[in-house]
């Protein structure tokens, strides 16, 4: 009776244990499937628009053909200016909290704040940027654009440039200092040389992010169906002409919608496996 | 001669330790400034979103939070159908994310053979990597139209007849709707709660792990009996997180929800969240009180997302702190 008993728990436990295991790799089958079937869908409607005039041409008018080059330049020019201007002062963040203030309350606080910037709604970026750039000066424009992508450049490139510092082993900067480099040149020639892969990799994902984010655009940088290399004035980009042109009835526009959907895919997946692999090496070593 | 030589490089060092420790100063105060910097942007977030607000907040008072109406004619705006709207899909999207999310962090942790483990885990990375307009195209034509002629039609027909489901499950079919927005965050968000429960699964010591074994638990025992809850509080604060992804999420939803100002009790309906409200609007609103109470809807948004994802923060800490003892 009680073997009978102890064998029906143990097949029973076995079972259970059997189905459980099944439905873990169902999941990760669905998660697979999901990305397949993103990737998928993405590069049959968009593989079918790809031709020279999309990367030669403007963003036409409805019913007509064209290209997404206003558009591709919008998005390269205000990306730029992000990382040029974000970057600086990311990484000289991260140079306090890792190196200056390793274990002063500010870097707490700074660390907490940073974490929460970092997954802050983008759309509240832009609202943030509506107020404090294009109300004062009274018109959209590429230049607020770039500001809402450099907010959003930021806290990508804090975090990694503190992680990054922060495993630089502290025999290497007390090297420097012993014989006798100040603090700053220490930091400059010895622990940016050696974070160097990873802040680059921060760099990177920070790139990989903003150049697919549309909400902070929308109503910074709005939108421009002609080519303009003025940033002053509004300015076209991929993911805002992405937007505008699927939700319209027109076929064409669609279509260039996809093709512009396949592009930014291809450049994000690519910056952040590119990335991945620059710190895998460094895992491996 | 050599005396005087001697007081000129000892003129020059000092001239360099000096100089050092300016440029050293100046370095110093820089990264400082840059680190307060970050404060500053969030206050100036906050400080702003306020002063936007402010107009439409003074006039119609905490009754904005549980007016339903928005109409931009009569200039009568509440928040009650877009706020409806985000907490409904986001939470529709943690319960279908959740499960599958420890699934496959189960799995990556415990089933998944060592060499396909690191591949597997970047793929599902992946998927947190592609811009969220990318969901929200996928979504409108791809997605969309295979819900309205397959899952919502089947859903409607299976819950006809059983109260209180019906209501939820009620047609016609549109495709594009809550539970459309609702399933794309729950597949925006898996990755987020993957790769955070995958982290503190691996926080879990592995003496407790094999002292459950030996005592001859079954690997689900031994994940539902030891890894889970001892990191029941970073779980939560993976959760969290995705729960505050899903809540300021914008374009993918955007295109699929359908933009009507209006709660029903239809999972199917189209509805509105606060961020397709404001990308929809914001543009194309004329007046000065439309202006500001779409900044309004981003105030909430706001004070919302921080609250938690600063308790996923803290709940995180806690475990790593654990973790570091």
């Amino acid at each position: 009776m009680t073997v009978a008993a102890a064998t029906s728990l143990h097949s029973r436990r076995k079972v259970r244990n059997s189905a459980m295991m099944t439905l873990c790799v169902v999941a990760a089958g669905i998660g697979l499937a999901w990305l397949a079937l993103i990737l998928g869908a993405l590069v049959w409607k968009g593989l079918a628009g790809v031709n020279l005039a999309v990367f030669t041409e403007m963003t036409p008018p409805p019913g007509d053909a064209g290209g997404l080059l206003n558009a591709i330049y919008g998005s390269v020019v205000m990306t730029v200016i992000a990382v040029a201007v974000g970057t600086p002062v990311g990484v000289m963040a991260g140079t306090y909290m890792a190196e200056y203030g390793r274990f002063s309350k500010l870097t707490t606080v700074v660390r907490f704040i940073n974490d929460i910037l970092l997954s802050a709604p983008s759309i509240i970026i832009g609202l943030f940027v509506y107020e404090l750039v294009v109300r004062p000066m009274g018109h959209f424009s590429a230049l607020a654009g770039a500001v809402a992508l450099a907010i959003l450049v930021i806290p990508v490139v804090v975090r990694t440039t503190e992680d990054m510092l922060n495993l630089v082993p502290n025999t290497l900067r007390e090297a420097g200092t012993a014989i006798g480099a100040p603090r700053w040149i220490v930091i400059r020639s010895v622990a940016y040389r050696a974070a160097l892969s990873g802040i680059v990799t921060g760099i990177l994902l920070s790139i990989a992010r903003i150049s697919g984010e549309t909400a902070p655009l929308l109503f910074t940088a709005l939108n421009n169906q002609f080519w303009s290399s003025n940033l002053n004035a509004p300015m076209a980009s991929l993911p805002v002409t992405i937007f505008q042109f699927a939700l319209s009835p027109y076929e064409e526009w669609q279509q260039l919608a996809w093709t512009g959907a396949l592009i930014i895919t291809l450049t994000v997946l690519g910056l952040s496996i590119f990335a991945r692999s620059l710190t895998g090496r460094r895992e491996d070593r | 001669m050599t005396l005087v030589a001697t007081a000129q490089s000892m003129r020059d060092r000092e001239a360099t330790v000096r100089r050092f420790a300016l440029t050293d100063t100046i370095f110093h105060n820089t990264a400082k400034g840059a680190a307060i910097l970050v404060l500053l942007i969030l206050s100036g977030v906050a400080i702003s979103l306020v002063a936007g607000s402010w107009e439409a907040l003074s006039k119609f008072g905490p009754a904005f939070l549980t007016t339903e109406s928005w109409n931009p004619v009569t200039e009568n705006f509440g928040a009650l159908a877009p706020i409806y709207g985000t907490v409904v899909t986001s939470a529709v999207a943690i319960l279908i994310a959740v499960p599958i999310g420890i699934g496959i962090a189960i799995f990556l942790t415990e089933l998944c053979p060592r060499p396909l483990r690191r591949p597997i885990g970047i793929a599902v990375e992946l998927l947190a990597g592609i811009p969220s307009i990318i969901y929200g195209i996928w979504g409108l034509f791809v997605f969309a139209p295979f819900l309205q002629t397959t899952v919502q039609p089947f859903l409607i027909a299976l819950f006809k007849n059983i109260p209180v489901l019906n209501s939820v499950f009620a047609g016609p079919p549109y495709g594009i709707g809550m539970l459309t927005s609702a399933l794309i965050l729950a597949i925006m968000v898996l990755p987020f709660i993957t790769s955070i429960t995958k982290d503190v699964f691996d926080t879990v010591p592995s003496v407790l792990k094999e002292s459950a074994y030996g005592i001859g638990c079954t690997t689900w025992e031994v994940m539902r009996r030891i890894v889970v809850p001892y990191t029941r509080v970073g779980i939560m604060g993976g959760v969290m997180l995705g729960l505050g992804r899903a809540l300021g999420e914008t374009m993918a939803v955007t295109f699929v929800i359908g933009n009507a100002h209006r709660i029903s009790a239809s999972l199917l309906a189209p509805g509105t969240t606060i961020s397709a409200t404001i990308a929809n609007e914001f543009t194309e609103a004329d007046g000065d009180l439309y202006t500001s109470s779409l900044v309004a809807l981003g105030l909430i948004l706001f004070v919302l997302t921080f609250l938690i994802l600063a308790l996923a923060r803290y709940m995180l800490m806690r475990i790593e702190r654990k973790a570091g003892a």
